[in-house]
C-alpha cells in the first residue's frame, strides 16, 4: 500500500466517522444547543449569518485554489504567464470583502448593543459569587430585597423564573472565573473587585447546566452549577421550601 | 566577504558561534526537539481527553505525583495544556520562524555576510535555551509546573507555586532573547543591504521578517513588564494586580489597589501582537516558495508589502478582542470589534495574492511546495474561523470553547508550521549542503495534514456545541455527554498525527549524510541566497553581490532560462 | 518496501483503535465505602496503639455547659452526588452536643509529661471522604504514621490540608476509590482539611509523637491507657470554643479520672 492510498484509506474512514456525528448516530447532536433565553435568537441568527458568508467564501477560495492547481499543474510545453500584478484586481478583491465586514459590523454592533444596553424592566434581582470551586447564588428573601437580612443562598442552584427579567449582580471572592450558560448564550467573566451585571430573560423551562469558562484552578472543570427554569409560581414555592429548610 | 574572521575550534565553530547561520541551526534544533515535546504534552491531554479518568500505567513512572497510578490528576491536566501552550508558542513557533529563518535568511539573502551584531546575535541563542531550562524546570519542583494557562491570567496566576515562578522568569528570558534578535535584524536590513537591494526589490520572507522584528520590539518589553509585575505580585506582596478584599482559600489576603483587568491588558498587548509575529514570517516564506514552484512573478508584490505593514499595525489595535466576555466597558466590545473586522482586510488581500501568483502559473508539487500551498489553505480557515469571534456577540458564546482552540491551531498549526516545514524544506538543501528525500517529504506531508484536520476541525463542532476549553471532564456535565466519541476519534488521529512526525525526523537525519548532494540552487530560484554554495561558506560571498531586479523575476518572457537571478548582470 | 509495510502496519492499527469504541471509563475501586442515607456519624478514634508501657490510665468526659446551639444545615444539593447518599437532612458538626449533655469531637491529649520516644505504628489512619464528609471529623494522628486519605464518593474532592507547622498539601482526588497516603513530621494541634469543591467539609486530625489521646463520641468520654505513672497535663481541644487545660496525677496502675466543660461563649 503507498503513502498515498493509506492517506484515502484514512480520509474515507474519518469522512465516515464525520458522518455518524453529522447524523447522530450516538442520538443527540453536537452543534448549538436549543437557544432558551430571550438573546438566543438573536445570538443565533447572527452566528449562521456568519457561518453563511465564511462557508460560501471558503467554497470559492478553497475551490478556486484546488481548480487552479489542477488547471495550472505543470505541463510540457506549459510556460507561466510572466504578470506582476493589477491594481483593478486588487481593488476588486479588497472591496467587496470590505463591504461584507462592514456589514458584519453594523449587525454584530446591533446585537452587542442589546446585551449591553439598557435592559428591560427588572424583575428580579440575583446576587452569584464564584468561589474556588462552587457557584454561592442569593435570592432574596420576603422582603423582595436583595442585600437583606432574610436573604437566601443556595449553592450551585439556580432557579429562574420563566418570563422573568432577572439581573444578575456577578462577584467573585478569589480568582477569575465565569459564569456561562450554554443554552442562554451567555457568558460574563466573575472578575474579583468588579461587580459585573448582566441581565438574562429564560424562554423555556427546563433544565440546564451553568459551567465555569474561566480557568480557575484544580476544580474549575466541577464548577457545574444547576439551572432550574420553572413558572413563577414554581419559583417562589421552591423559594419558600428552601428557605424554610434552612431557617 | 569575511567580515569577522573564520573561527576555529569546534567550541568556536558550532557552540559559541557568531556567524547567523550556524546560530540559525542552533535555534533550529532546540525548537524541533521542543515542538516534538509540546505534541508529547498534547498526547497526554489527548489521553484525557479522549478517555476520561482512565490510567496510563507508564505515566506512573515518569509523573508519580501528577500521575498516581496512572491516573491524570486535575491539578497536572491543568499543568499540561499550560505548558504545552508556552513550549509550543515561546519554544517552538515564534524561535523557529524568527529566531531560525530570521537568522539564517536575513544576512544572506540581503548580501550581506553577516549579521549587524553577530555577537549580540550569539547572546540572544544563549539567553534562549537557559530561559527553556528554567520553564521546564517548573516540572521538576515541588508542586510541579505553571498551571495557569499560557495566558497566566491573575489572581490565579499569583496563587501557584514554584513552577509557576519559573514560568515567569523563563519567559522573561526567552523574551529578552526575541528582543536581542529583533534589534540585529531591523539594523542589518536597514544598513547592510547589498548595492542595489532597495526596500521594494526585498524578497517578501525579508519584508515579514524586518516588519516582525519591529512588532517585536515594540510588543515584547510590555509583556516583559507585566511578568515582572506580576513576579512582583506573586512574591513581594505587591498589588498591581490584586483589589482589596480578596479571600482565597479561607485566606483573606492583605492586596488592595490592583485591578484585576490590568494584567489582562498588558499580556494581551503582547500577545496578539505576537499571533502576528507568528503568522508573518510564515507568510513571507509561502510568498517565497510559491513563485518559485509556480515559475511566476509574485502578484501583487507592492500590496503584499502594504497588507504585512496593514497587519502589523493594526494588529496592536485590537487585543482586548480577547476579553469581549471580562466585563470591561461595552464601548470597548464596539471599538475592538471594529479593528477586529478591519484587520481581516490585508489577511484577504494577502490570501488573494498567493492565489493571483498561482493563477496561470506551471505549478510542480514538490515538498516544499505542498506545505506552501497547505499554509494558504489552512490559513483561509483559520482566518474565517476568525470572524465568528470577531462578532463579539457571537464570541461571548464561542470564547473560551474549543471553537477558540480549534482556531488557533488551524492558524499556529495550518498556518505556522506548514508554514516552518515549508522554509525547513526549503532551505534544508541550502543549509546543509543535501536534499531531503521526496517521497519520504511527501509521505510526510499527506499524514500530516489529513491528521492534523481530523483532530483540529471536530474542536469548531464541539466548540459550538458549548464544549469549554481547559476542563479536566467533560463528563461532569448533563450537555457534554455525547462528546465523547468525537473526542476519542481525536485523540486517535493525535497519536497518529505525532507518530506521523518519525518521517520528518527520519528524513532530516538519514538525508543529512545520505542525501544526494544539492549544488548552489536545485531549486532554480532567484533570490540571492541561491547564488551562492550549498551550504554557503563563512562571510555568505566570495564577493559582495550587486542587485539589479527585483526577486521574482520567472518566465521573463525572451529568455532562455525560466529564472532570473538577482545578481546576475544580464 | 519496508517503509510501506510499516505505515500500512500503522495504518490497520490506528483504523482499528479509531473504529472501535472506547470503553466506559474504569474506576480504581476498592469498594466504596456506600453509606446512603444516613446522616455522617463520627467514629470513636482511639488513641494509637503502643505497647503498653504503663498500666495505667486516664478517663473522663466533657461536658457542655448551657443551650446547645442551633445545629447548620448542610445544603446537600450543591452536588447531586452528595445529595443522593443521604435520605434525610445533614448537619455540620462543628458543635454537636449528645443527648446526655456532653460534647463530641473533643481532641483530648496529653500535652505535658510524656517521657521517652515512640516510634509511630506502621498502620495507616483512614480519612475517608463519603457522603461528602469527611469521616471521621476530629482524629488523631501520630508523627510519621501514615494516613491514607480515601475518597469514596464518585465525585471531585480536593484535600485541603492547611497545618502551620507540616507542610500543607492540597491534592485532588476525582475518581471513586482513589487513596492518597500522606505523613506529617512535627506534632501539631489541630491540621485543618477542607475541600474546595464542597465547601462544608471540615476535619481536624490532632498530630502527636505519642499515643496518649482520645476523641470523644456519642457518650462524651475519652479513655487514654498505658500510661506510666507520673504527672500530666491534659489539653482538651474543641473546634469552636478552644482548648482547656487540666493537670492530672496518674498511679502506677488502675486510672484517674479528669473532666472538662465548655460553655458556649
Amino acid at each position: 500500500m503507498t503513502a498515498l492510498q493509506f492517506a484515502l484509506g484514512a480520509a474515507v474512514w474519518l469522512i465516515g466517522q464525520t458522518a455518524a456525528w453529522a447524523f447522530g448516530g450516538s442520538g443527540a447532536k453536537i452543534w448549538l444547543p436549543e437557544g432558551s433565553s430571550s438573546v438566543a435568537p438573536e445570538i443565533d441568527r447572527l452566528f449562521y449569518i456568519v457561518l453563511i458568508i465564511t462557508g460560501v467564501v471558503f467554497v470559492l477560495v478553497q475551490g478556486t485554489l484546488i481548480a487552479f492547481l489542477i488547471l495550472y499543474r505543470r505541463r510540457p510545453g506549459r510556460k507561466a504567464t510572466y504578470i506582476h500584478g493589477s491594481h483593478l484586481v486588487e481593488i476588486i478583491w479588497t472591496v467587496i470583502p470590505a463591504v461584507i465586514l462592514v456589514f458584519l459590523t453594523v449587525t454584530s454592533q446591533r446585537v452587542w448593543a442589546v446585551i449591553h444596553g439598557t435592559p428591560p424592566t427588572i424583575d428580579l434581582e440575583l446576587e452569584v459569587t464564584a468561589e474556588q470551586f462552587a457557584w454561592n447564588i442569593r435570592y432574596p428573601g420576603p422582603d423582595g430585597k436583595l442585600g437583606s437580612e432574610d436573604d437566601l443562598t443556595t449553592i450551585n442552584q439556580m432557579h429562574l423564573p420563566l418570563g422573568k427579567v432577572v439581573m444578575i449582580r456577578l462577584i467573585s471572592k478569589d480568582v477569575i472565573h465565569s459564569f456561562f450558560v450554554p443554552q442562554f448564550r451567555v457568558k460574563r467573566d466573575a472578575v474579583p473587585g468588579i461587580t459585573s451585571r448582566l441581565w438574562v430573560q429564560a424562554t423555556r423551562p427546563g433544565t440546564s447546566d451553568i459551567a465555569c469558562a474561566e480557568l480557575c484552578g484544580l476544580g474549575h472543570y466541577r464548577m457545574r452549577g444547576f439551572l432550574t427554569v420553572e413558572t413563577p409560581e414554581e419559583f417562589q414555592a421552591w423559594l419558600a421550601k428552601t428557605a424554610e429548610e434552612f431557617e | 566577504m569575511d567580515t569577522h574572521g573564520a573561527p576555529r575550534g569546534l567550541l568556536r565553530r558550532y557552540v559559541f558561534s557568531t556567524d547567523h547561520k550556524v546560530i540559525g541551526i542552533q535555534f533550529m534544533f532546540t525548537s524541533l526537539v521542543m515542538l516534538f515535546f509540546g505534541g508529547l504534552l498534547a498526547l497526554l491531554i489527548r489521553w484525557q481527553l479522549g478517555w476520561p479518568g482512565r490510567a496510563l500505567p507508564f505515566m506512573e513512572k515518569l509523573a508519580p505525583d501528577g500521575m498516581p497510578g496512572g491516573i491524570m490528576l486535575p491539578e497536572y491536566f491543568n499543568m499540561l495544556f499550560t505548558m504545552h501552550g508556552s513550549v509550543m508558542i515561546f519554544m517552538a513557533i515564534i524561535p523557529l520562524l524568527v529566531g531560525v529563518f530570521g537568522n539564517y535568511l536575513i544576512p544572506i539573502k540581503i548580501g550581506a555576510g553577516d549579521m549587524a551584531f553577530p555577537r549580540l546575535n550569539m547572546l540572544s541563542y544563549w539567553t534562549f535555551l537557559p530561559g527553556i531550562a528554567v520553564v521546564v524546570a517548573g516540572f521538576f519542583v515541588e508542586g510541579g509546573a505553571a498551571a495557569s494557562g499560557w495566558t497566566a491570567y491573575a489572581p490565579l496566576s499569583t496563587t501557584l507555586g514554584a513552577g509557576q515562578l519559573c514560568w515567569i522568569i523563563g519567559v522573561i528570558m526567552i523574551g529578552s532573547s526575541s528582543i536581542m534578535g529583533a534589534v540585529n535584524y531591523v539594523t542589518t536590513i536597514i544598513n547592510l543591504r547589498a548595492s542595489g537591494m532597495g526596500f521594494f526589490r526585498l524578497p517578501l520572507s525579508i519584508w515579514a521578517l524586518f516588519i516582525t522584528a519591529i512588532i517585536t520590539l515594540l510588543a515584547t518589553p510590555v509583556l516583559a513588564s507585566a511578568l515582572i509585575l506580576l513576579l512582583l505580585d506573586s512574591t513581594m506582596g505587591t498589588s498591581f494586580f490584586l483589589p482589596a478584599g480578596l479571600v482565597i482559600d479561607g485566606v483573606a489576603q492583605a492586596n488592595s489597589g490592583g485591578q484585576v483587568l490590568l494584567w489582562q491588558h498588558l499580556f494581551w498587548f503582547y500577545s496578539h501582537p505576537a499571533v502576528y509575529i507568528m503568522i508573518l514570517p510564515a507568510m513571507g516564506i509561502a510568498s517565497e516558495i510559491i513563485p518559485v514552484f509556480a515559475r511566476k512573478p509574485l502578484f501583487g508584490y507592492h500590496s503584499m508589502v502594504y497588507a504585512i505593514i496593514a497587519i502589523a499595525a493594526l494588529g496592536f489595535l485590537v487585543w482586548a478582542h480577547h476579553m469581549f466576555a471580562s466585563g470591561m466597558n461595552p464601548a470597548l466590545g464596539t471599538s475592538f470589534m471594529v479593528s477586529t473586522m478591519i484587520i481581516a482586510l490585508p489577511s484577504a488581500i494577502k490570501t488573494f495574492n498567493w492565489l493571483a501568483t498561482l493563477w496561470r502559473g506551471t505549478i510542480s508539487f514538490q515538498t516544499p511546495m505542498l506545505h506552501a500551498l497547505a499554509f494558504v489553505s489552512m490559513f483561509i480557515i483559520g482566518g474565517l474561523t476568525g470572524i465568528f469571534s470577531a462578532a463579539s456577540p457571537v464570541d461571548l458564546y464561542l470564547h473560551d470553547t474549543y471553537f477558540i482552540v480549534g482556531h488557533l491551531h488551524y492558524v499556529l498549526f495550518g498556518g505556522s508550521l506548514f508554514g516552518i516545514f515549508a522554509g525547513i524544506t526549503f532551505w534544508y538543501p541550502k543549509m546543509f549542503g543535501r536534499m531531503l528525500n521526496e517521497r519520504l517529504g511527501k509521505a510526510h506531508f499527506f499524514l500530516t495534514f489529513l491528521f492534523f484536520n481530523a483532530v483540529m476541525f471536530p474542536m469548531f463542532i464541539l466548540g459550538v456545541h458549548g464544549m469549554p476549553r481547559r476542563i479536566y471532564d467533560y463528563t461532569q456535565y448533563g450537555f457534554l455527554q455525547d462528546v465523547g466519541g468525537l473526542n476519542r476519534m481525536m485523540s486517535v488521529s493525535a497519536l497518529c498525527l505525532v507518530g506521523a512526525q518519525a518521517l520528518f525526523i527520519a528524513n532530516f537525519f538519514w538525508s543529512l549524510w545520505r542525501g544526494r548532494r544539492a549544488g548552489k540552487n536545485p531549486w532554480q530560484a532567484t533570490t540571492l541566497e541561491w547564488a551562492t554554495a550549498s551550504p554557503p561558506p563563512h562571510g555568505n560571498f566570495d564577493e559582495p553581490p550587486t542587485v539589479y531586479r527585483g526577486p521574482y523575476e520567472y518566465s521573463v518572457p525572451g529568455r532562455e532560462e525560466d529564472w532570473w537571478p538577482q545578481d546576475a548582470k544580464s | 518496501m519496508g517503509r510501506q509495510r510499516l505505515l500500512s502496519m500503522l495504518a490497520v492499527i490506528a483504523v482499528a483503535i479509531g473504529c472501535g469504541s472506547g470503553t466506559p471509563q474504569d474506576a480504581q475501586a476498592t469498594g466504596p465505602d456506600e453509606r446512603a442515607g444516613e446522616p455522617i456519624v463520627i467514629a470513636q478514634a482511639t488513641g494509637g496503639d503502643s505497647a503498653p508501657e504503663g498500666g495505667a490510665s486516664v478517663t473522663g468526659s466533657v461536658r457542655f455547659e448551657g443551650t446547645p446551639p442551633e445545629r447548620e444545615r448542610i445544603r446537600m444539593s450543591a452536588d447531586p452526588v452528595c445529595e443522593q447518599k443521604h435520605q434525610s437532612a445533614v448537619y455540620k458538626e462543628n458543635v454537636v452536643v449528645n443527648d446526655n449533655g456532653t460534647l463530641r469531637n473533643v481532641f483530648v491529649y496529653v500535652k505535658e509529661g510524656v517521657q521517652g520516644s515512640h516510634p509511630a505504628p506502621s498502620e495507616p489512619v483512614v480519612l475517608d471522604q463519603s457522603g461528602c464528609g469527611y469521616t471521621p471529623h476530629v482524629f488523631g494522628v501520630r508523627v510519621n504514621q501514615p494516613l491514607e486519605i480515601r475518597n469514596s464518593d464518585a465525585t471531585l474532592h480536593n484535600v485541603n490540608a492547611k497545618p502551620s507547622g507540616n507542610r500543607p498539601f492540597n491534592l485532588a482526588q476525582p475518581v471513586l476509590g482513589m487513596k492518597t497516603t500522606k505523613t506529617f513530621t512535627e506534632p501539631e494541634i489541630m491540621v485543618p482539611f477542607k475541600c474546595n469543591v464542597h465547601p462544608w467539609m471540615s476535619a481536624y486530625a490532632g498530630v502527636v509523637a505519642h499515643p496518649f489521646f482520645g476523641v470523644t463520641g456519642e457518650d462524651g468520654a475519652f479513655t487514654i491507657s498505658g500510661l506510666p505513672a507520673g504527672d500530666y497535663v491534659l489539653e482538651a481541644w474543641h473546634e469552636e470554643y478552644g482548648t482547656k487545660t487540666q493537670p492530672v496525677s496518674v498511679p502506677a496502675s488502675g486510672s484517674a479520672s479528669v473532666e472538662f466543660a465548655f460553655s458556649a461563649n
